[in-house]
């Protein structure tokens, strides 16, 4: 990964705060090849600058707040909006760092708390001084264990090294799709199963021992690591001013680097593809955001910038940074079906419209995909997947819903093909998406 | 400045036995399992007394009536 195109990048490395090409938060792996050991980040970034005093810091929250950092963990959500929703909370607060990473396609946590763990941990302790915190839980999947152990470890140096105010507790939860979603983390850490809660009460109101608490992905809080450092002006050197910063993605597919990479917001999502040395073969449709995301016919995204208000208007958000390219011979609906009959079987079953809808409307796209399928099968799909959103807990309908949909359209002349002669010969290929072969949360457990 | 009231439904604690479409044919139906699909969450002022009765009436209490601010 030498010769990347750059352009996109509106800050170079000069000011030594960013590494090659425009990177912040894997300026040190850019820049040494490898984990950032505790004694390497002290020297590239000094101790995190905590704030005096117990009560929340509002100057950071503020500062948070006029970088215009949005979330990394999949909505997008203004983070100094909701740093201030906890902060105004009586009493002590409770921060989780979401590194739990459910979404097969995405590989940016765990690359990120490989690399940088403690910019990470920086990142947890400057938020918990933000909002007046009393404790941090840092929420790993338990099939990392490796990388538990190692942030275990990295908590104990830090506290060797008297660098963190408040208790940092690593926690190992099952990896279901569901578990990492914000009520099944506060849930699990109250002693309860790691799936989704009604809401009301949300997490900012209510949340680990009845505390107000912030839910925030680990990315989300490295970026804040670099901000209470730097400051907002240094953040909005990056990206668009009505998106700034840099965001890491899982590129993947037909692509000739996959891997996990850092872009300016605004990058538009062809570049995108470029910076994992661009396709290996003619696409068909890139995948945008995870298996809750969005198809996108190739021809019209590689020109969508990467913010939330331009894939918005081109029917796709962030999600987890996920692209996933897809190359002309593939076939999309199966790649569908594949993933649609995993989300069916990720439904904590709770809800009764994704209980029963999610594997009706999997089921369909078997028959479309693979078997056979008439006009009433489309017809009842559109009807499905049109009824599920917002009808669960969780937004887990939602994200199915979504990717049944979108494929519907970008691969709209595939399901012509489908219905008049059966399924093609790609359908038969080996899969692109990588689906897990995971057996239910059921037999698994949720505790 | 209006008060409004608005309709919520605890997923969870649904199972879809379909009393509120009932009583409220207004503003919820039902989904070809039993499960409610509500076509507008705020209640007009007309519709609030059959609303109370349909809150009253699920069986397993998922469904909620709140007091919300419009501007
Ligand atoms: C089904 C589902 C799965 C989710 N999985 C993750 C995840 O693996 N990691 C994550 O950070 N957020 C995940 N989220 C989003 C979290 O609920 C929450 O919004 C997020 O952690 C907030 O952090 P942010 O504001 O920094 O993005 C998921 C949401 C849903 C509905
Ligand atoms: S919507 Fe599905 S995954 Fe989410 S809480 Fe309800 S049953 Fe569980």
């Amino acid at each position: 990964m030498n010769e990347r195109p750059d352009a996109v990048l509106t800050e170079q490395a000069q000011d030594g705060r960013s590494g090659p090409h425009g990177t912040r938060l894997l300026h040190g792996w850019y820049s040494t090849g490898g984990r950032a050991d505790l004694a390497e980040h002290l020297g590239r970034y000094g101790p995190p600058p905590l704030p005096p005093g117990r009560r929340p810091a509002i100057g950071l929250v503020q500062a948070v707040e006029e970088a215009g950092l949005t979330g990394r963990g999949g909505a997008a959500f203004p983070t100094g909006r909701k740093l201030r929703s906890v902060a105004a909370r009586r009493g002590p607060a409770v921060v989780v760092a979401n590194g739990m990473e459910s979404e097969p396609a995405s590989r940016k946590d765990e690359v990120l708390l490989d690399l940088a763990p403690h910019l990470v941990l920086d990142g947890a302790a400057l938020a918990a001084s933000a909002v007046g915190a009393a404790a941090v839980h840092l929420c790993l999947p338990r099939t990392r264990a490796d990388q538990v152990h190692r942030l275990a470890a990295a908590v104990e140096e830090r506290s060797r090294a008297g660098l963190d105010r408040v208790p940092v507790l690593v926690h190992a939860l099952p990896h279901h799709y569901v578990s990492s979603e914000e009520t099944s983390l506060v849930h699990w850490l109250n002693g309860g199963e790691a799936r989704p809660t009604a809401t009301p009460p949300r997490p900012f109101e209510k949340g680990v021992d009845g505390r107000p608490t912030l839910v925030d992905n680990v990315e989300t809080l490295a970026h804040l690591a670099l901000i209470a450092r730097y400051g907002p002006q240094w953040f909005r050197g990056a990206g668009r001013p009505d998106a700034p910063g840099t965001t890491l993605v899982t590129l993947s597919g037909a692509v000739r680097a996959p891997g996990v990479y850092e872009i300016a917001l605004g990058t538009q999502l062809g570049s995108a593809l470029d910076t994992a040395g661009g396709a290996a073969e003619p696409l068909q449709a890139i995948l945008v955001g995870g298996f809750f995301g969005s198809w996108l016919p190739a021809a019209g995204a590689a020109a969508v910038p990467f913010t939330r208000p331009d894939l918005a208007a081109a029917g796709a958000g962030p999600g987890a940074g996920v692209l996933v390219a897809l190359a002309q011979d593939a076939c999309g609906l199966a790649e569908t079906a594949r993933v649609l009959d995993y989300l069916a079987g990720q439904s904590a079953r709770q809800c009764g419209p994704c209980t029963f809808g999610l594997p009706a409307v999997a089921e369909d796209f078997v028959q479309l995909a693979w078997g056979r399928a008439d006009a009433a099968l489309i017809e009842r799909l559109h009807r499905r997947t049109g009824q599920l959103p917002g009808r669960g807990a969780c937004r887990h309908p939602d994200g199915a819903a979504r990717l049944a949909a979108t494929a519907l359209h970008a691969f709209a002349e595939d399901v012509h093909r489908h219905l008049a002669g059966g399924p093609c010969a790609a359908a038969g290929r080996p899969a692109v998406l990588p689906v897990p072969d995971t057996r239910s949360p059921e037999s698994e457990g949720w505790r | 400045m209006t008060r409004t009231h608005r309709l919520g439904i605890d997923r969870i604690a649904c199972d879809g036995r379909g009393l509120c479409a009932e009583l409220l044919p207004e503003l919820i139906a039902l989904d070809e399992w039993g499960y409610p699909i509500l076509h507008d969450t705020a209640v007009s002022e007309a519709l609030l007394t059959h609303a109370r009765r349909a809150v009253a009436a699920c069986p397993v209490l998922a469904l909620r009536l709140e007091r919300a601010t419009r501007d």
